[in-house]
């Protein structure tokens, strides 16, 4: 007994120093888990505030550039509308425009309040949560491409993983055909990420788009991602592509948060055969 | 009770200026420097040692909370606020019973210099292994910590001198 006593007495500091970093260890191997509830995250009252108060100060700075994006987004969807119809008015009978209430996806706007870029596991801050019905893993997008997936939120405010992160795992594919892979990023560049696992005699060329696929129920088919910078180079297992952002992921303000309306019922169906 | 307010002082200003100015300047792509560290190597030496850990790993856990990095800054401060005392031993060669008068201020620039490397080096070497958290891109790990340390170092000697040199 006299020995224990000694031995604490001895390694006090030590133990408590030991007792310290693997609590910090915890919050570490917490924190890179995405299905984990995480207590480290800026989606709470006191740093979701604090970076909201920041950045009501700083949009002034930018109301330019954001002007020019949303009136760009504007013409794009006007255009798309007037498309939409004339097509209706050539054809002469009556169309039951089901859009309207077989409605699949819900978009949020949200404001980005804090955003990384330079780490190997980033993530954003929005300033909507629960109260404004934004909830785990839903997609974060922008007029110009994908950003992230919504991770952690609390009453008012959302952490999102940003696709700059060694974690994320998003289905993608060439736009025009149905050949799919896997878009990771390996950490290095800001403005490239990776497709990975793509058939090999998918008919890619340098330049082609890449955009989401529809086989996830996070994110809407047919948002565009990047374009193809290099091909894999030999015959590797994994067929690595690299891929140039159409977003400049360092330079981001206003986001929609889209919620998927079936998601629950397609999860449901496909868990089915476990039983 | 006027030092504790210092303290206090001290740890918020270090944090804010951390979290708010150095965590974005993001100079050529991603290196930011961490210069609240520097609240491990001022904090005096003959304050209750349970209490200056607890403070240390405080300090790291906030600058977590607000950039997202789980507890790599946690880990890596309280980490180096640990070791500290070693490396006091071997650079300046105090006993003990030095401690009560220990003052950063009073001794030689060489040795300081050798004591503040030291520690940020290995800070800087801890926080990029956890960031990266695998065993690929190693160079990756040495040069960001070698390009930030050096980032980190300059803007510590610099503010130090400044501030020194007025009062």
């Amino acid at each position: 007994m006299q020995q224990i006593i000694y031995f604490f007495q001895k390694f006090k500091y030590f133990l408590f120093f030991l007792l310290l970093e693997l609590i910090a260890v915890s919050f570490i191997f917490n924190n890179l888990n995405f299905h984990k509830s995480k207590f480290v995250n800026s989606a709470n009252i006191v740093t979701g505030g604090l970076y909201r108060t920041l950045s009501d100060y700083t949009e002034y700075l930018h109301l330019r550039s954001n002007n020019n994006i949303l009136s760009d987004e504007n013409t794009r969807l006007k255009n798309i509308l007037e498309k939409a119809i004339s097509k209706s008015s050539m054809i002469d009978f009556i169309i039951v425009d089901s859009t309207k209430y077989m409605q699949k996806y819900i978009y949020t706007e949200a404001k980005i309040i804090n955003n990384n870029y330079s780490k190997p596991f980033n993530f954003l801050t929005l300033n909507k949560g629960k109260r404004q019905k934004i909830n785990k893993e839903m997609a974060v997008i922008n007029s110009k491409g994908i950003i992230g997936i919504t991770e952690q939120t609390s009453n008012n405010y959302a952490r999102v993983q940003s696709i700059l992160s060694k974690n994320s795992n998003i289905n993608a594919r060439i736009k025009g055909n149905t050949f799919y892979g896997t878009l990771k990023w390996d950490g290095v560049d800001y403005n490239r990420v990776q497709l990975h696992d793509i058939e090999r005699q998918a008919p890619i060329k340098i330049g082609d788009t890449i955009e989401t696929g529809g086989k996830s129920t996070i994110f809407p088919e047919g948002i565009p991602i990047g374009t193809v910078l290099k091909l894999s180079s030999g015959n590797t297992a994994d067929n690595k592509i690299d891929v140039k952002l159409f977003n400049d992921m360092s330079n981001l303000r206003y986001v929609y948060v889209v919620k998927n309306i079936d998601k629950e019922e397609i999860l449901s169906l496909e868990n089915m055969d476990n039983e | 009770m006027n030092k504790n307010i210092n303290k206090i002082l001290f740890f918020l200003f270090l944090l804010f200026l951390q979290v708010l100015i150095l965590n974005n300047i993001n100079f050529l792509g991603h290196i930011n420097p961490y210069l609240y560290i520097a609240f491990v190597f001022f904090y005096p030496l003959r304050e209750n040692r349970f209490f200056f850990l607890f403070i240390c790993f405080m300090l790291g856990l906030f600058v977590d909370f607000f950039s997202d990095s789980g507890g790599i800054h946690a880990f890596s401060t309280l980490f180096i606020a640990y070791l500290r005392l070693s490396f006091i031993k071997i650079y300046f060669r105090k006993l003990p019973t030095d401690y009560l008068f220990f003052n950063l201020k009073s001794e030689p620039f060489g040795k300081v210099f050798n004591y503040i490397v030291t520690l940020t080096i290995i800070h800087h070497f801890i926080y990029f292994s956890f960031a990266n958290f695998s065993f690929q891109n190693m160079s990756m790990v040495l040069s960001n910590t070698l390009y930030t340390s050096i980032f980190t170092l300059i803007l510590f000697f610099t503010v130090n001198y400044i501030f020194t040199k007025n009062l």
